[in-house]
């Protein structure tokens, strides 16, 4: 499988807190590649500095490379472009307050696509990828925000789908969503990953069993363990991994 | 610990397999006592320990499916209950064999006119076989493991030797040669019941490196675990 994303010895500093330690990891295009570990272990920064959230963080400090495509993300000043070739999904369904047509159209027009019908397919085409066209075709002027948080959740990713990502980064995408909820996402980001790389953090572990390739698990932001998510769920080879996951700490 | 409940019933189920391998070990036991005498009181001991060994059976696999619908288990934990949902299996087969054994010895018309030194040889090698890959569960030893299997070449061995020696016995006898055949059946019990005992530290072995090739296993041996 070819990398998508190349992370080269990276670290991360918040001021004077170093969250990231040395960093390699190579996560493979069109798959789900999941991020384990116990809170503040660093899996979300890690996840952030795929599209230079943390740019947003004062005091963030990064060194190390971030290669998209073998590109680095950091030497390249264009971070509208990289957002928009990596989408981000969060933890709290985060729809704009207005309709549902607006919050998928959003992003298009941002990038200058303008032009009802062109307009209207996109829109089409990301419910449509979200799983959720049927459930809002007759309510697109609808608000947003008059859904439900499953049904938010999956319009936030439609609108991550409109501007034609090529990755998706997920941060507990269904941490506050039922269990149905849950498993739609779950099931939707299976269908996702044929033409989309996937990363996400979950605290779930049966989660990242369930829809995941490869899993990460962090601790004190370092990683761990890489490997192929049935390996490291059946055998895993490091004492701390093994530790986590069987709930022996944590 | 994290998560004493979990750990309390892992311990319940590694206490329980233990139980029911300790069934098996008493069943062989007799067995190999039965051999040596007509005792019919024998036999029927040994059938209910083989009845008993099922029950259990089903106990600890009561006890497998809830661990697995409760805990979501995953790595080392997740492997000691698979191995042991497949190992109760065996187990269980050993209890039902030893039972089976001892309906033939204490058939009315079993005869007991035949040499049984080399029943006992194989009685002795397939307990040695059962207890050792029982030894293997309870210490998590490879090795140990790994002996069970050498060991099951003495009992196809010395199945070969009975199988020959019977033929050679139909051939030289006038009778119908029934009684020689409840003999080949019971060498084929034991035989059976050292297969079993393989299955069994095959299992523990996937327990311990979570891993079923043999190389696998051979590399673990020679350069140990990161």
């Amino acid at each position: 499988m070819d990398t998508k994303i190349a992370i080269e010895t990276l670290d991360l500093y918040y001021s004077e807190f170093h969250a990231l330690k040395n960093i390699n990891m190579r996560i493979p295009e069109k798959e789900i590649t999941a991020f384990i570990g116990p809170s503040g272990c660093g899996k979300s920064t890690l996840l952030k500095s795929l599209n230079r959230m943390n740019d947003l963080i004062e005091g963030c400090r990064i060194t190390g490379r971030v290669l998209l495509d073998n590109d680095d993300i950091y030497a390249n000043d264009d971070v509208n472009l990289l957002r928009k070739r990596v989408g981000m999904v969060f933890q709290k369904p985060n729809p704009f307050p207005m309709s549902v047509y607006d919050n998928i159209a959003f992003g298009p027009r941002t990038h200058g696509v303008k032009g009802k019908a062109k307009l209207d397919d996109m829109v089409e085409e990301a419910l449509r990828k979200a799983a959720i066209w049927d459930e809002v075709k007759d309510r697109l002027d609808k608000s947003a925000l008059s859904f439900s948080g499953g049904q938010q959740q999956r319009l936030c990713i439609a609108r991550a789908l409109a501007v034609q990502p090529e990755v998706l980064l997920m941060d507990e995408p269904t941490s506050a969503l039922d269990p149905i909820s849950t498993l739609k996402i779950e099931d939707l980001a299976l269908e996702l990953k044929q033409n989309y790389t996937i990363v996400i953090v979950t605290h779930n572990m049966q989660q990242a069993v369930r829809i995941s390739d490869k899993t990460a698990f962090f601790l004190l932001g370092e990683v761990v363990e890489f490997n192929d998510t049935d390996s490291l769920f059946s055998n895993p080879q490091e004492k701390k991994t093994e530790d986590y996951i069987t709930g022996r700490f944590g | 610990m994290v998560r004493s409940r979990f750990a309390a019933q892992m311990e319940l189920l590694n206490t329980e397999l233990i139980v029911m391998g300790t069934l098996c070990e008493n069943a062989l036991e007799h067995v190999m006592q039965a051999l040596q005498e007509d005792n019919d009181a024998l036999n029927r001991e040994i059938i209910i320990l083989g009845k008993r060994t099922e029950e259990k059976e089903r106990e600890v696999e009561n006890i497998c499916i809830n661990l697995l619908l409760k805990q979501q288990p995953v790595a080392s934990d997740l492997r000691q209950i698979s191995a042991a949902l497949k190992m109760i299996t065996d187990l269980s087969r050993i209890g039902e064999q030893a039972g089976n054994i001892a309906e033939i010895l204490g058939k009315a018309e079993f005869g007991r006119d035949y040499d049984t030194t080399l029943l006992q040889q194989m009685a002795t090698a397939a307990k040695k076989m059962v207890s050792t890959s029982l030894d293997a569960f309870v210490k998590g030893d490879l090795r140990l493991a790994q002996q069970v299997e050498r060991d099951d070449d003495v009992v196809d061995e010395l199945f070969s030797r009975a199988k020959k020696e019977l033929i050679q016995v139909i051939r030289s006898t006038q009778d119908s040669g029934e009684q020689a055949i409840d003999y080949l059946m019971i060498a084929k019990y034991f035989e059976k019941i050292g297969d079993h005992a393989v299955n069994i530290s095959q299992w523990v072995l996937f327990m311990i490196t979570g891993a079923h090739e043999e190389d696998t296993v051979h590399d673990l041996l020679r350069g140990g675990r990161s």
